[in-house]
């Protein structure tokens, strides 16, 4: 077996106990690794009773996966995964930094955490080494701190066990913030003060597990490959390709809290109320002179770089330190609250890193309660005392903090938007879901699709098994470009690498043969591996529960706001027409092999070795052709 | 250059890409393998990536405190050259170090110490080639002991950068 250590790490947190999962290639060649690995395991354990398995209960399962490519493609990165305590359904979500590359030197290919800690505690890898470790006193501590800490105490660790081998660096390290410790639905999982892995809302599933942070220290070679002289000619091919790729090298997706507002009429402002704006006081120059303090900050192996490190050294918004922030984050954390600066910006995006929430899940849902305000729903008595103004970064940033600790309205908030929305509605007694921007309990990424213009368009949200993820869209043709269509994006996932370095799929298919020394062909590519791995995060996320169980007729669906005119800008007017997105929604279903429930077919799964899949989806079958 | 070469850094500058280990170990080892480089990247706290490998020390006390005379100087490149059969892997070199910069193979159990790839750095190959020129090759003329400067522990040089990148507004731990 090449480009594999060929077993993951299994720690029950419950018993205490470490062991290993040994991987067969027969597995591997279907599941390859992250996104794909961690559906078959995630099915292979809680399938039979998906619907019973509460995301934040003792029984849901904690992974992080690497794949074959982690480490040689460059750019690292590791998938986070669990049933999903947003869409209840499987989620691979990825995050870069040097977590990956360390996890694979020290002779694994990932790590599955099962059962609850009875005390907060944190892992401590190094190689065959590993211990469980008190975390009580890093417990509570925000984001910078924690990472500072047990940084500290694990190189102390790793000197004071292998005293002779001269200075330890660093582990490489995920954890939880605040946030995940409350088991706020939309906790991230964290790396490097800046870095999350957000969609899923996994720091909810580590907080559950009393797990504060995985540090690992890796002192092995990367595992062989099968070509090797043909894996350092693509090594070198993807990184001229990112070289010479300007645009995300100088800016990093920096240049789109302007742009996508003004270029392409797709940013989400004042809660998707509009996605046009001018304001030049929000451009990428602002951002580069006035708060970039490093221009260049990659993760291992990066070449493309598309981080910059941010500092606010003065003024009201003084002590801000965050990347770029990122396009995302300039617009959930920025536009979407109306916040048009780019010190505000980092000031809160400093914050959330801190308190270790999703930038993205937490802008959205800001900017939900901030329309609420607006029109007279929400008050200052409902929202502790705060006065929720558009542009108000300080009030914005405090009802972060109420998220993340759980406070009064901040407990309602902490579920979601999907289901704030539901709670809220009820206590209000209006349907407040017309104003949740949302798809299956995932907020939409901030890239709009009303204006036609962006790369997301009518079926990309509707019809994804990661509900709002931007980075993995529904699209047609179902083999289309890497960002267009989730079975493409299932290889990088999979892989795992980062999407911002792929500029070929022929080369990323190519590179996953010479690693691994298969011949896996395009067809077989669209037509079984991502195909099956597609099917099972569907069968997930339509099983669902226990809390909340998703219609595909209702809930394959843009959100409404999207079915109305922009009011603003050189795209004014346009917007969805749900006549063609329910003709999109069936062609979709019929390529992927769905019926018109958009439930699996048996004959599909069938063809894809998925019986056990098809059984389980009678109740699904049985439950929504009854509505 | 007739004082050998000197591999110049700019910490700022540094991504922290480590694309200069894959390049090393590719080069010693065959292999990408992180904790067999010899120029390796210290993260202590995000953003704050310390450069750190061999400066050549005017005064080598690596190579004049080894017990089993393991380590010997390249007179064409002047950088320290381990022996590998007579390494017993003490540890003395990385003490006598003024940055504690030399480190065990993680396998072989040798000492190892940037060896300027017989004076090609492929380090510097990598990092100029990603146009990040955090690393260049300078002549060593007359500024042997400026150089060895840059000989500092990695906790010293991360709080340098902190100073100097997030000023008072973290406090360091590392």
């Amino acid at each position: 077996m090449f480009g594999y250590n060929g077993r993951i790490l299994e720690v029950n947190l419950t018993q205490e106990k470490i062991g290993e999962i040994k991987l067969e290639e027969e597995v591997l060649k279907k599941f390859i690794g992250g996104r794909g690995l961690a559906a078959k395991i995630l099915w292979d354990r809680l399938g039979s009773r998906w619907e019973e398995i509460d995301p934040l209960g003792l029984e849901n399962i904690f992974l992080a996966l690497a794949g074959p490519l982690t480490g040689y493609y460059p750019g690292a990165r590791i998938c986070i995964s669990g049933k999903s305590p947003q869409s209840n359904g499987i989620v691979g979500s990825t995050i870069g930094g040097e977590f990956a590359m360390e996890l694979r030197c020290a002779g694994w290919d990932g790590i599955v955490v099962t059962g609850k800690a009875s005390s907060p505690v944190y892992l401590f890898i190094r190689d065959e080494y590993v211990e469980i470790r008190d975390a009580s006193h890093v417990w509570g501590l925000d984001g910078k701190k924690t990472a500072m800490k047990i940084s500290r105490e694990v190189r102390g660790e790793l000197s004071r066990l292998w005293p002779t081998m001269g200075l330890w660096r660093e582990p490489g390290l995920i954890y939880i913030g605040p946030a995940g410790e409350n088991r706020v639905r939309i906790a991230a999982v964290m790396s490097k003060w800046t870095h999350a892995a957000g969609y899923g809302g996994y720091g909810a599933v580590m907080g559950s597990k009393n797990l504060k942070a995985i540090a690992v220290k890796g002192t092995k070679p990367l595992p062989p490959v099968a070509d090797k002289s043909r894996v350092l000619e693509l090594m070198d091919k993807v990184a001229k390709l990112s070289y010479a790729n300007d645009r995300w090298r100088r800016w990093g997706t920096g240049y789109g809290g302007y742009s996508y507002g003004a270029d392409t009429s797709s940013e989400p402002i004042r809660n998707w109320q509009e996605e046009w704006h001018n304001n030049v006081d929000y451009g990428v120059d602002k951002f580069e002179r006035r708060i970039w303090v490093k221009r260049y900050w990659a993760d291992y192996g990066c070449p493309t770089s598309c981080l910059k490190i941010s500092v606010v050294k003065s003024g009201p918004f003084k002590g801000a330190i965050t990347d770029n922030p990122d396009y995302e984050l300039q617009a959930y954390l920025g536009t979407n609250l109306g916040v048009f600066k780019p010190e505000e910006n980092a000031y809160i995006s400093s914050a959330i890193d801190d308190l270790g929430l999703c930038g993205i899940q937490c802008g959205n849902i800001l900017g939900f309660a901030g329309e609420l305000y607006q029109r007279g729903i929400l008050t200052r008595s409902d929202l502790n005392g705060l006065e929720l103004s558009w542009g108000d970064s300080k009030a914005f940033t405090k009802l972060a903090e109420e998220i993340a600790r759980r406070n009064g309205i901040g407990n309602i908030l902490a579920e979601g938007t999907y289901r704030a929305a539901l709670t809220l509605g009820k206590i209000k007694n209006v349907n407040l879901l017309s104003y949740a921007i949302q798809s299956k309990g995932i907020a939409v990424g901030a890239h709009g699709v009303r204006s036609g213009l962006d790369y997301p368009q009518q079926l990309s949200y509707a019809c994804s098994v990661q509900g709002g993820d931007h980075t993995s869209i529904a699209g047609l043709p179902v083999d289309g470009p890497l960002w267009n269509t989730e079975l493409s994006m299932i290889a990088a996932d999979s892989g795992v690498v980062c999407a911002f370095n792929v500029w070929s799929l022929k080369i990323l298919f190519e590179f996953m043969n010479s690693v691994t020394g298969w011949s896996i062909s395009r067809d077989q590519w669209y037509n079984e591996i991502a195909l099956r791995i597609l099917q099972i995060q569907r069968a997930a996320l339509l099983l669902g529960g226990p809390d909340i169980y998703w219609n595909p007729p209702v809930d394959d669906d843009n959100p409404e706001r999207f079915y109305e005119p922009l009011p603003s800008g050189p795209c004014r007017g346009k917007s969805l027409n749900r006549v063609e997105v329910r003709k999109a929604v069936k062609e979709y279903y019929e390529a992927v092999g769905w019926d018109e429930y958009g439930i699996p077919k048996s004959e599909i799964l069938r063809r894809l070795d998925l019986e056990d899949v098809d059984k389980a989806l009678d109740k699904v079958r049985r439950r929504i052709r009854s509505i | 250059m007739s004082g050998g070469i000197w591999i110049a850094r700019d910490y700022l500058k540094c991504s922290g890409c480590r694309r200069c280990e894959i390049a090393c170990s590719l080069h010693h080892e065959g292999k990408i393998w992180p904790e067999s480089s010899r120029i390796r990247i210290f993260m202590l706290i995000p953003g704050l990536e310390v450069i750190h490998l061999c400066t050549q020390c005017p005064d080598y006390p690596c190579v004049n405190s080894c017990p089993t005379s393991a380590l010997s100087i390249d007179e064409k490149t002047g950088a320290v050259v381990v022996d590998k059969g007579k390494c017993s892997g003490c540890g003395v070199c990385i003490k006598r170090c003024p940055g504690e910069i030399p480190h065990i193979h993680p396998e072989g159990g040798y000492v190892v110490i940037c060896d300027l790839c017989g004076g090609d750095p492929q380090c510097v190959k990598a990092c100029r080639e990603g146009g990040w020129n955090a690393l260049w090759i300078a002549e060593r003329e007359f500024f042997k002991n400026t150089f060895k400067l840059y000989a500092r522990k990695p906790e010293e040089m991360t709080r340098d950068l902190a100073f100097n990148l997030y000023g008072d507004l973290i406090e360091v731990e590392v």
